[in-house]
């Protein structure tokens, strides 16, 4: 049966012209966007869906390997100082081991470069691993044991007596880090801070404003698949099956870590259960792979869920200024977002939560300011939507109340503060359509139902009603570069190291390949995750829909290019040239005369070649130097709290979103919704417990770090405006991140909304309401 | 994981000669004790397992419902003589955990689970329960799910079960087996505070085994309820529980019961508030002032003091929807 529903496959189909090569001033947008009867956009099930229901998709933890050993870590239990003694003779006689790793046995290794450090560095921190006494963090892995089963590791983990002496050095409370002073924060190489003209002075001399603190907690990454990995050695060849969401960077780094030619390493990840930032390199990976080769055996690693949170780094802890002066009418005079985050000595990751401020909202003046403090704790990072996720609680919490304070309706003074262009750097939006996102949100919703604090009680609940903005920019990445093969059978395979973490990319790009060279669905074989395949795609910054994209069409140019050169003269297609031709049909087509055809099957057959190979790079992201370039939403959420006991349950949410073209509606309603049940866990309930004397995670599994279970999840509904981006590949924008943006704000106004209570401190628990 | 024997007794007294042993504990649904086994802190050397052992729920000739060691959780809570005549208890179940771990967790294992305190859960962390004269982590540190009222230096845990409060309401009798014959315990002594011996939490003795809890009729069925409050809708422990129930004779309180969970150490029987509200109208004014008596010896830690005045409007808004319910 086919994947898509017979009547779409119905309507009659046009060729459709090459993509342009590139998105710069003066070229045309994408074909694809003016396609609108053809898989894109369509409801799309997943590819790999029934593999994973059933249990066929493979994850890193189950590939099969002979002679294999499984690996278990023992972490520190201090935050900083050094290994006066490590006693691992109980664990070295247990049953079933075949080695215990220590700082004193384990192979020379170089730090990991950490990401950003270099274009294709992907490590969590830079701290030597396993190399010397020296501990950094508590949770930082001591030892390593492989053994004949993971029962038998881990028991013979727990015999290794570590005896510790503290460092006098170590900062684990946030009170000492910001005594020890604080740095500016450094965000893919640019700083963290903004001014435009004197927003102090501004906001002091405005007739209006609000100067408030806001904080929000340390989270933890939660993927339900654990971090693990399977690898062994050829010579001086790594193999790894990982879950990871960025191979080529992968294999860059531990090829730098074990001094061998990057080639050696070979990455695959061909399911990846959940990411969010995390999956990416941290020590367990390297650690598995110097003990396999230590005890020359196929190593399994997989962490425990106290494993990841030992680790894995999560999202840091935030404490944020917003200050908004405004005129009579709303219009802001001056945006103030400052603070202060934590980090490590051995990484940069100034979670940039003024990124939204930066583009959302036209004011006079601005200050935007991100300082970092150093702590001993595990090196945060990447963590979905960083920056933004946790900036718009603040941000959009400011504006509300800025609103409560004026009188206004916070929708309205949103949408008198819509810029006309950035108003950070002055350049044209690419499109931008938070207004109509807002228009079509607050009639879905009902949003005029919306009354003044406290006023609406229901039994012992009383409701209310919140708002907020969410956004999150479009970014393609340089690096990206596809391999397309067609064959005489008119099958084609798209090749690119990207990644499937569960978002749907294989599929979305399955339709996008199907509907660009004029094939089926059925016909296309996407592959990818793979470092033998061409391109640098690090899946993050929501930035694979059209780092992919971009880089398909490169190779669809050479294609195109190629095929025409094959058809020859006696092909109807003579004389045409690539920008003259379409995908119909199995086939080439002109595109003003389409009876001028000839099937990729009969192009072949006379060419007497069995397939076409091509492969091209992606052009230089060069769009987003011309265009400020982001999405949005307009999210509405319906709260009810308890009057006796202050629970919050979260009745309705709407969110209605601004993110260029949908690919494939039923993936992107899914991000969607994932996104915004995480901003329901972050807005109620997530919080790493970090015990600032010892700097340890308390809360280490999820019975006690909670996430949103069924029971918190109303029905959520999602629209969007399907308004193309002119200047990305397909019209799109990455529909990743951008869901759990401005969550934690709309639930947060819809809770004062509903109580009168303003409570600027995440996680909102009950407590804080009582 | 340590290393350990596993024995299966299939009848009772094989059972308890297996489980008399040094080093011998017995395995029900293992809910608790095998995840604490995963993490190092339960070492035994010995697990006897019991399941299907003490598996039946019995009408007695009192007209009390005996209820086996070795039954379900789902089971005892969708048993119709339960929901019938103690609807608070399969409140109490079914707000407890996850349908999963209720189709596996026993009562004899509900009634011994251990606390979920964060520190005793982590051997890297000081903990009085684990290692006598250590130190307690918790009174300093993260205790938001800690304990109110009975607490003490060496231990501000709390006991994190859903059913044991109802049963503490419902004058529950534990019923226990050993070698040396059997013996009963009321329910709300079979619990202790912590004092300076936290490591010790029932009275239960070397190789006894719980055989199954009685609970007698009384009056309160049709106006009772249990009320948990939480950080989340489903699967989190309580930071408050209420079971309570009314049984009134014209407009005066004849009978009440009320426990707490989530405030300490066992099950907590209200019998304070008790004692001022027998006999007496049932006024809000009245279920306040009996929440006040009761918690005036509540103590807050660092991340706990909100719960002292939760468990006041908890008990008196319980008490009082009661109060004001018609008789089904």
């Amino acid at each position: 049966m086919p994947i898509l529903q017979d009547a779409l496959q119905a309507v009659m189909k046009k060729a459709i012209a090459l993509a342009p090569d590139s998105f710069i001033p003066g070229g045309k947008p994408d074909p694809l966007i003016r396609h609108k009867h053809g898989l894109i956009g369509a409801s799309v099930n997943r590819i790999d869906g029934p593999l994973k229901v059933s249990g066929q998709a493979t994850f890193a933890a189950e590939f099969p390997m002979q002679n294999m050993v499984y690996a278990a870590l023992k972490y520190s239990t201090i935050a900083r100082g050094r290994i006066v003694d490590i006693d691992t003779s109980a664990a070295e006689s247990a049953l079933g081991v075949v080695l215990v790793m220590t700082y004193r046995n384990a192979p020379r290794l170089k730090p990991m470069p950490p990401f950003m450090s270099q274009p294709k560095a992907a490590g969590g921190d830079d701290v030597p691993i396993m190399q010397d006494d020296q501990i950094h963090w508590n949770g930082q892995p001591v030892a390593l044991v492989l053994a004949g089963t993971q029962e038998e590791a881990d028991h013979a983990q727990s015999l290794i007596r570590v005896t510790y002496e503290a460092g006098a050095d170590g900062v684990t409370s946030l009170a000492k880090a910001k005594a020890n002073g604080s740095e500016p924060g450094l965000f893919q190489g640019e700083p963290l801070k903004l001014e435009i003209k004197d927003a102090e002075a501004m906001l002091a001399a405005a007739p209006h404003k609000v100067d408030v603190r806001y904080t929000t907690p340390r989270h933890n990454h939660n993927p339900i698949e654990l971090h693990a990995a399977t690898l062994y050695w050829e010579g001086d060849r790594l193999r790894i099956h990982d879950t990871v969401q960025a191979v080529a960077h992968e294999a860059w780094t531990l090829a730098h870590v074990f001094d061998i030619p990057e080639e050696h390493v070979r990455v695959t990840s061909p399911y990846v259960g959940g990411g969010f930032g995390s999956k990416t390199l941290w020590q367990h990976q390297v650690l598995a792979a110097a003990a396999s080769r230590l005890a020359g055996r196929p190593v399994r690693v997989m962490l425990s869920r106290e494993g990841v949170f030992r680790i894995v780094g999560g999202r840091t802890i935030t404490e944020q200024r917003v200050a908004i002066g405004a005129q009579e009418d709303g219009s802001f005079d001056a945006l103030i977002h400052t603070g202060t985050v934590a980090m490590t000595p051995h990484n940069n990751m100034p979670e940039p939560f003024i990124l939204p401020a930066r583009s959302a909202y036209a004011s006079k003046s601005f200050l935007l300011d991100v300082e970092t403090v150093k702590m001993n704790m595990t090196a945060n990072t990447f963590m979905r939507a960083p920056g933004e996720a946790v900036g718009t609680f603040g941000l959009e919490c400011a504006i509300d109340e800025l609103a409560h304070a004026m009188g206004m309706d916070p929708i309205e003074l949103r949408l008198k503060n819509e810029p006309e262009k950035d108003p950070t750097t002055g350049l044209p939006f690419s499109q931008r359509g938070v207004d109509q996102a807002w228009k079509d949100g607050r009639e879905r919703f009902g949003w005029d139902k919306r009354k003044a604090p406290g006023a609406l009680r229901d039994g012992d609940w009383l409701v209310g009603m919140g708002c907020a903005t969410g956004t999150y920019p479009y970014y393609r990445m340089p690096g990206g570069a596809a391999r397309l093969t067609l064959s005489r059978e008119g099958r084609a395979t798209v090749g690119i190291a990207a990644h499937e973490m569960g978002m749907g990319t294989s599929t979305a790009q399955t339709q996008i390949a199907a509907e660009r060279l004029g094939l089926p669905m059925e016909a296309i074989t996407f592959n990818y995750a793979d470092t033998d395949l061409p391109g640098i795609v690090l899946a993050g910054g929501s930035q694979q829909t059209a780092a992919i994209g971009a880089a398909v069409i490169a190779a669809h140019h050479k294609l195109v290019e190629e095929l025409l050169k094959l058809a020859g003269n006696d092909s109807p297609l003579a004389g045409l040239k690539p920008d003259e031709v379409g995908g119909l049909d199995g086939g080439l087509c002109a595109l003003e005369d389409e009876s001028r055809c000839e099937s990729y099957a009969s192009i072949l057959s006379r060419a007497q070649q069995d397939k076409v190979t091509v492969e091209a790079e992606a052009p230089m992201p060069l769009e987003l130097q011309h265009w400020s370039m982001h999405s949005h939403s307009a999210l509405f959420c319906e709260v009810r709290v308890n009057t006796v006991t202050g629970e919050v349950r979260v009745s309705r949410f709407l969110g209605s979103f601004d993110c260029g073209r949908i690919i494939n509606a039923k993936t992107a309603a899914s991000q969607f919704r994932g996104g915004i049940i995480m901003g329901l866990g972050l807005a109620l309930m997530e919080e790493s417990q970090f015990d600032e004397r010892t700097g340890r995670i308390m809360n280490p599994s999820l019975a006690e770090y909670h996430v949103p279970v069924h029971l918190d999840v109303p029905e959520i509904d999602v629209m969007w405006t399907d308004e193309p981006d002119p200047h990305t590949p397909m019209g799109a924008r990455g529909v990743g991140e951008i869901g759990i943006t401005g969550v934690g704000a709309a639930v947060a106004n819809a809770i004062f909304n509903a109580t009168g209570k303003r409570v600027r401190d995440l996680p909102i628990t009950l407590d804080r309401l009582l | 994981m340590t290393p350990f024997l596993y024995e299966r007794a299939t009848d009772a007294q094989t059972a308890l000669a297996l489980g008399s042993r040094d080093g011998a504990r017995y395995l029900a649904g293992g809910t608790n004790l095998v995840d604490l086994m995963r993490e190092t802190i339960e070492r035994p050397e010995i697990l006897v397992d019991v399941a299907g052992l003490f598996d039946q729920i019995e009408d007695t000739d009192e007209g009390s419902l005996r209820i086996g060691a070795g039954v379900k959780n789902t089971g005892l809570a969708a048993d119709r003589r339960v929901r019938e005549r103690f609807p608070m208890l399969s409140q109490a179940i079914l707000a407890g955990a996850s349908a999963q771990i209720r189709n596996v967790a026993t009562v004899g294992g509900n009634l011994l689970q251990r606390t979920r305190c964060g520190y005793f859960y982590d051997d890297a962390a000081r903990c009085n329960k684990r290692e006598a004269s250590a130190g307690c982590d918790a009174v300093e540190g993260f205790n938001r799910n800690h304990a109110i009222l009975g607490a003490s230096k060496a231990c501000v845990a709390t006991h994190p079960s859903d059913m044991a409060v109802a049963l503490a309401a419902l004058d529950a009798v534990v019923n226990i087996e050993s070698q040396d014959g059997h013996r009963s315990i009321p329910l709300v002594d079979f619990h202790v505070l912590p004092g300076e011996t936290p490591q010790i939490e029932t009275v239960l003795r070397r190789g006894e085994l719980i055989a199954g809890v009685t609970v007698a009729p009384n009056g309160i069925a049709a106006r009772s309820r249990y009320r948990k409050v939480r950080d989340r809708a489903s699967y989190a422990f309580a930071l408050i529980s209420v079971a309570a129930g009314l049984e009134m004779d014209g407009g005066v309180i004849k009978d009440v019961r009320i426990a707490l969970g989530g405030v300490a150490h066992k099950p907590w029987r209200a019998i304070i508030a008790e004692a001022a509200l027998k006999g007496g109208p049932p006024t809000r004014a009245a279920f306040e002032e009996a929440a006040e008596a009761e918690l005036a010896a509540a103590r807050g830690l660092r991340d706990n003091a909100f719960k002292i005045e939760l468990a006041r409007r908890v008990i008196v808004d319980t008490l009082s929807k009661l109060a004001d319910q018609g008789v089904r």
